[in-house]
């Protein structure tokens, strides 16, 4: 990337809000959390498989932290990274990576997202301006 | 005043000025502060909590005001721009002039959905996709994948004719105009445009995507056609409805404008036919 489009992508990068260190805890404690909870598996939505070579996690959510009211039943993980899902009224699900396009399950959104993923790391959520900072900086300085 | 056009007409000189405009937008990081709202509204949108962009009756005014607000940051850098319209019952194709390299460019290459031609390709240096939920900084789409039609005016016209706005439970589960030309139910109109772009026009953060202000401007358009034919229908719901935006009722994120105040487009903008 030419210098003055990585100061660009910079600059956009800092306007964004949670620092990279913050994001990053968050990713390791939804990893640990999915880990302690291995085995316990009480929703019929809870699941743990490698798809496409990648592990994805499902399983009942804690009801604290980001499941406010009207939050899902369920929080799903790739590779120990939360996955942002919502169920809809007809009992199908989306996520995310695949807004607009419905699924029948929890496990089924999230191996929509690992095949639309392409082998890319998952960002933790909440996304939108919380996770872009580092990786912004990464991707243009690695240009 | 502003009159918003059919994509397909626009001259060269317009597209040039659309094109020049939104990537001053994103140079100076305002572009992507829509993005970010976008995203954080779809996330929190739920069909049995509070919802106001997405999933409920107020996803059309919402949409409305927030196009406004694009546009009119559009005109703070070139006054004589609007926005235009993405007609995709007649611009079907993946060859259509909107995905070519003198506009939005094309589809994105098979192997990682990269976009490689046009303003936005990630080549240019001008488009970093800063708001996103992957590693990927590179705007992608995948017209058509998986051998998905665009609806047609039939199907259009099926919605069209659907007399009451929107049906309780005000959700993805409603019956009616509203719900339908969101597309959670029935034919699809909105959401699979969405998907037929691939890339990040499917995500929460679809705005990343230029053609998403084109396509929104259409669906706010089709709402405008609705009401020229329902002239009796007006929005639902009038009062009282817990976790939805009423009427008279003020909407996040900007606090100062109702449905009610939304619901004529002529003080703002026009359309070319
Ligand atoms: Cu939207
Ligand atoms: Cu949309």
């Amino acid at each position: 990337m030419p210098e003055l489009s990585r100061r660009r992508a910079l600059t956009a990068a800092a306007a964004l809000t949670v620092t990279a260190g913050a994001a990053a805890a968050h990713g390791t404690t939804a990893r640990a959390a999915a880990d302690d909870d291995h085995g316990h598996h009480s929703s019929p939505d809870s699941f743990d498989e490698v798809y496409k070579g990648r592990r994805i996690q499902g399983r009942p959510a804690s009801g604290g932290g980001h499941h406010h009211h009207g939050g899902p039943p369920v929080a799903v993980f790739v590779d120990g990274v939360e996955l942002h899902v919502m169920q809809n009224a007809d009992g199908t699900w989306i996520s995310v990576v695949s807004h607009y396009d419905p699924v029948p399950t929890p496990r089924a959104a999230a191996r929509a997202a690992v095949d639309e993923l392409q082998g890319s790391p998952l960002l933790p959520f909440p996304a939108t301006s919380a996770t872009a900072a580092t990786a912004v900086a990464t991707a243009a300085a690695a240009n | 005043m502003t009159v918003r056009k059919n994509q397909a007409s626009l001259t060269a000189g317009e597209k040039r000025r659309f094109v020049a405009a939104l990537l001053e937008l994103k140079r100076s990081g305002r572009y992507d502060a829509f993005v970010s709202t976008h995203n954080d509204f779809i996330v929190s949108d739920t069909d049995h909590g509070p919802r106001t962009g997405h999933r409920s009756p107020s996803f059309l005014p919402w949409h409305r005001r927030f196009l406004l607000e694009f546009e009119r940051a559009l005109q703070s850098v070139d006054a004589s721009v609007a926005l235009p319209y993405w007609d995709w019952t007649t611009d079907s194709s993946v060859r259509s002039s909107l995905w070519a390299p003198d506009f939005l460019g094309g589809s994105g290459r098979s192997r990682d959905g990269r976009v490689t031609d046009g303003p936005f390709a990630a080549s240019t240096g001008n488009w970093p996709i800063a708001v996103r939920v992957d590693e990927r900084t590179y705007l992608r789409r995948a017209l058509g994948a998986g051998g998905l039609r665009l609806p047609t005016r039939a199907d259009v016209e099926s919605v069209l004719s659907m007399p009451t706005y929107d049906m309780p439970p005000w959700n993805s589960g409603s019956d009616g105009f509203r719900n339908h030309l969101e597309g959670w139910r029935g034919v699809n109109l909105h959401n699979r445009v969405h998907v037929w772009v691939g890339g990040h026009m499917a995500t929460g953060a679809s705005p990343n995507d230029p053609v998403f202000w084109l396509h929104h401007a259409y669906i706010d358009k089709l709402w405008s056609e609705w009401q020229r034919r329902h002239p009796g229908s007006g929005y639902l719901p009038a009062t009282g409805t817990p976790d939805v935006v009423d009427l008279d009722e003020t909407m996040r994120p900007w606090h100062d404008t109702t449905p009610a105040a939304l619901l004529d487009h002529t003080p703002h903008y026009t359309f070319d036919a």
